[in-house]
C-alpha cells in the first residue's frame, strides 16, 4: 500500500493540518452507540478492512511525515520525552523488531528490512533514512532503539516490565499525549499510572484490565479506543506545555466550534515483547474537526448526542468543560433527531 | 488459547541424560526459525495419544538465541497419566507434535541486584533459558542444583562448562543438602530468589525465605502440577447445557475439552489462574491441586482450576 503524504501540515502556530476525504471516512470513530460510559473495550488487534486504521500492526497515513518531524520539534525542546530505564534495554530492541518487521511488510513501498544474521539494514524512504546496524548493538545505531525507532512511527509508546504481579511504566516515547507526561509517570505501577481516572477505578475497570494484560500472550497483541477533545490540531498538549495550550479552551465558541474542536481518538494497541516479556502499549492519536465530522450526518448526529449526555464527571477529567456546551450547540443543527444504526461506520 | 495458534513441529533429537529424563529437539515443520522467547518460558505440546489427547506444559531450556529448535527435557513420571509415557516410549525422531507459542510465568526480575537460582531435579529446565540471559550480563548470580545422585544430574556438563565456580552441586546420594537457613540469611539487598523443583523443596525455601525477612516480591517459584490421578466424578456444564465424566486418569480439563467445550488455558499446571472456573452447584468437595487459588478461595468452594483440580462429590455444576 502507497500512501500519499502531506509533509507540510502543521500540528503548532499556523495549525495546517487537515484530514483529506479519504481520511475522514477511516477515522475511527469511538462511539459504537449515542451514549458513552467505560468498560474493558479490549478485543485482539487482528486485521480490519482494507483501508481502515487497523488493517496492519501500525497505521502509517497521510500524516506520518509530518508527525515525525512534530516529533523531532518537541524532542528538540524537551528531551526527557524519550526515557528508559537501564533494564528495558531488551524491551527496547523488541520494539524495534516489531516496527521494524511491521512496517516493512505493511508498507513495502515505504520501508524495508533485510538481516544478514545480527547485521539489519532498514530504510525509511519517507523519512530518507538508510541505516545499517547490528541488532542488540546499541552502539551502532545513531539513538537508543527505542528513541531510534519511535521517532519513525506515529503515536506514543510506553514500554511496561512485567514483574511482581504488576505492569511498570519504565520506558516510552511520549509527544502526542492527552495531558500526561512520562517524566511524572516513569516508575509507576499500573494503578498508579491510572490514578486521576475518575469512575473507572470504582469500576474495577483496572483491576480486570491488569489481570487480562498480565496474561497477554506472544503474537496476540490486543486493543482499544479512547478518547477525548483538544483544541485545535495539536498534537502536544502536554503537561509540561499546558500554557501554551490550555488557555486556548477559553476562545471556543457556538460559532467557531467547528474550526477549533477536533476530536481526539486514540487507538491503543498492546503487544507481548518476546525476550524481555515486557509489553509494549501503543497510543495512536487521530485528530478531526467538528467541521469534518459533520461530513459523515451520522457521526454528527451521534457526536452530539454523546457530548450532550456525557456524565460529568468524564467532562471535567477530559477537560471539556469550559467548551462542551459550544461544541454540543455546534452540532445541534446537524441533529434532525433521526436514529442512528448501530456501529460507527459512516453509513 | 485454541489449538488454532499451534505450531507443527517435529523431533529433531532425542537424548536420554538421566534414567529418567530424556531431552528433546523440536524442529518447526514449516521450516525457518521459532518464535522467540525469554528464560523461565514453558510451551504446551499437544500429543496425539492413543484415543485421547495429552497436552502438558514443559519449560523451555535451549538458548533463548538459537531459534531453529526448541529444547525441552521431559521426565518420566511415575503416576503419569500418559503424556510423559507418550513423550518417552512413542515419540522417536521425526515424531509431529503440536506446540503452543511461549508463555513466561517465571521470568527474571530485571531490576534485581543479585540472583539466587534453586533447582530440584527436572526443576533445572527452566534456569538452563535463564542461564543464557544471565550469563555475561553483569548482575551476580548463582545456581544451585539438588539431584538424587550424579547420574540424575541432567545437563550438569552444559552447566559445569558455562557457570563453572556459579554452579553449586548438591547430592542427596552423598547427604549433601543445600544449606538454605545460611543461604538465605546471607544476601545483599536486592537479591532474589527462584525456586523450581519438588513441592516440598519449595515450600520450604518459600518458608525459609519469609522467616529469614525476605519480601514476597522477591520470592518467585514454578511449578508445574501434573494433574493428579481420582476417582471418576461427573460434572454438569450449565451453559452448555452438558454432562461430562470425567474418568481416573484424565483430568476435569482434558474431559471437558473432550466434550467438545473450550476453556481458556495457559499453563495446565494450576499456576497461571487463566482457566478459573465458578462453580455453581456442588454436593461434595472439590479437591484443590492448583497454586492459584487462596487458601480461603479454597476453602469457600466457589471457584475451580480444572487444568489440575477435580472433586469428590455427586453433583458438581461449572459456569461453562
Amino acid at each position: 500500500m502507497s500512501v500519499v503524504f502531506k509533509p507540510h501540515e502543521t500540528f503548532r502556530d499556523d495549525f495546517s493540518y487537515s484530514n483529506s476525504a479519504q481520511a475522514i471516512r477511516r477515522f475511527p470513530l469511538p462511539f459504537p452507540e449515542d451514549s458513552y460510559m467505560y468498560s474493558v473495550n479490549i478485543e485482539p488487534h487482528l486485521p480490519g478492512p482494507k483501508g481502515s486504521v487497523t488493517e496492519f500492526a501500525f497505521d502509517v497515513d497521510e500524516h506520518y511525515v509530518a508527525e515525525c518531524r512534530e516529533r523531532a520539534i518537541v524532542l528538540a525542546q524537551e528531551p526527557l520525552r524519550y526515557q528508559a530505564l537501564p533494564h528495558m534495554m531488551s524491551s527496547q530492541w523488541d520494539c524495534l523488531e516489531l516496527i521494524m518487521e511491521s512496517l516493512a511488510k505493511d508498507y513495502p513501498a515505504h520501508f524495508s528490512l533485510a538481516k544478514q544474521g545480527n547485521r539489519w539494514h532498514w530504510i525509511n524512504r519517507p523519512l530518507g533514512l538508510d541505516q545499517q546496524f547490528t541488532f542488540g548493538d546499541a552502539a551502532t545505531l545513531p539513538r537508543e532503539p527505542l528513541d531510534y525507532i519511535t521517532r519513525q512511527a506515529q503515536g506514543d509508546f510506553v514500554v511496561m516490565d512485567q514483574r511482581e504481579g504488576d505492569l511498570w511504566a519504565e520506558a516510552g516515547m511520549v509527544t502526542t499525549q492527552a495531558d500526561w507526561s512520562l517524566d511524572f509517570d516513569l516508575g509507576m505501577t499500573f494503578k498508579e499510572w491510572h490514578g486521576p481516572v475518575p469512575l473507572a477505578h470504582e469500576l474495577q475497570v483496572f483491576d480486570r484490565a491488569l489481570k487480562f494484560l498480565l496474561n497477554l500472550r506472544l503474537g496476540q497483541p490486543v486493543r482499544r479506543l479512547n478518547w477525548t477533545m483538544t483544541i485545535h490540531p495539536r498534537l502536544d498538549t502536554s503537561p509540561e506545555n499546558y500554557p501554551q495550550w490550555g488557555t486556548d479552551r477559553a476562545k471556543v465558541t457556538a460559532q467557531n466550534a467547528g474550526e477549533l474542536v477536533h476530536l481526539r481518538v486514540e487507538l491503543q494497541g498492546l503487544w507481548r515483547l518476546p525476550r524481555s516479556n515486557a509489553i509494549v502499549f501503543g497510543i495512536r492519536c487521530y485528530l478531526v474537526s467538528l467541521r469534518e465530522l459533520a461530513t459523515v450526518p451520522k457521526w454528527a448526529r451521534r457526536v452530539h448526542r454523546v457530548l450532550k449526555e456525557l456524565h460529568p464527571a468524564l467532562v471535567d477529567y477530559k477537560g471539556l468543560t469550559r467548551y462542551r456546551d459550544a461544541a454540543v450547540e455546534w452540532l445541534a443543527p446537524f441533529d434532525d433527531g433521526a436514529p442512528t444504526t448501530p456501529g460507527t461506520a459512516p453509513e | 488459547m485454541s489449538d488454532a495458534q499451534t505450531i507443527a513441529v517435529e523431533v529433531a533429537g532425542i537424548e536420554q541424560v538421566t534414567p529418567l529424563i530424556k531431552h528433546f529437539k523440536l524442529r518447526p515443520i514449516a521450516g525457518g526459525t521459532l518464535p522467540v522467547f525469554s528464560g523461565g518460558s514453558h510451551i504446551i505440546v499437544v500429543m496425539q495419544g492413543a484415543g485421547r489427547v495429552h497436552k502438558n506444559p514443559y519449560s523451555l531450556l535451549g538458548s533463548p538465541f538459537e531459534l531453529e529448535t526448541y529444547e525441552i527435557g521431559v521426565r518420566r513420571m511415575e503416576e503419569s497419566r500418559g503424556g510423559s509415557h507418550f513423550m518417552h516410549d512413542a515419540v522417536k525422531i521425526g515424531s509431529r507434535l503440536e506446540i503452543a507459542h511461549p508463555v513466561n510465568l517465571f521470568g527474571l526480575d530485571k531490576i534485581a541486584r543479585k540472583h539466587v537460582l534453586i533447582a530440584g531435579g527436572i526443576g533445572i529446565t527452566p534456569f538452563l533459558a535463564q542461564l543464557e540471559d544471565l550469563h555475561g550480563g553483569g548482575v551476580p548470580y548463582e545456581m544451585h542444583y539438588s539431584v538424587r545422585s550424579s547420574e540424575h544430574a541432567a545437563f550438569l556438563q552444559r552447566l559445569r562448562r558455562r557457570e563453572g565456580a556459579r554452579l553449586h552441586m548438591y547430592y542427596d546420594s552423598e547427604g549433601q543438602l543445600i544449606p538454605f537457613e545460611p543461604l538465605l540469611a546471607n544476601q545483599p539487598l536486592g537479591t532474589h530468589v527462584y525456586v523450581c523443583g519438588p513441592a516440598g523443596m519449595i515450600n520450604h525455601v518459600i518458608a525459609t525465605a519469609r522467616s529469614s525477612g525476605w519480601a514476597d516480591s522477591h520470592i518467585h517459584w514454578e511449578q508445574f502440577s501434573a494433574p493428579p490421578v481420582g476417582d471418576a466424578f461427573e460434572v454438569f456444564l450449565a451453559r452448555s447445557n452438558l454432562s461430562v465424566h470425567v474418568p481416573p486418569d484424565q483430568s476435569l480439563l482434558e474431559s471437558i475439552e473432550a466434550a467438545g467445550v473450550e476453556v481458556p488455558y495457559l499453563c495446565r499446571g494450576g499456576v497461571c489462574g487463566f482457566c478459573h472456573t465458578r462453580v455453581l452447584e456442588l454436593d461434595g468437595e472439590l479437591l484443590h491441586n492448583d497454586h492459584f487459588l487462596s487458601d480461603a478461595d479454597k476453602a469457600k468452594g466457589k471457584s475451580i482450576m480444572p487444568c489440575v483440580s477435580r472433586a469428590h462429590c455427586k453433583r458438581l455444576v461449572l459456569d461453562l
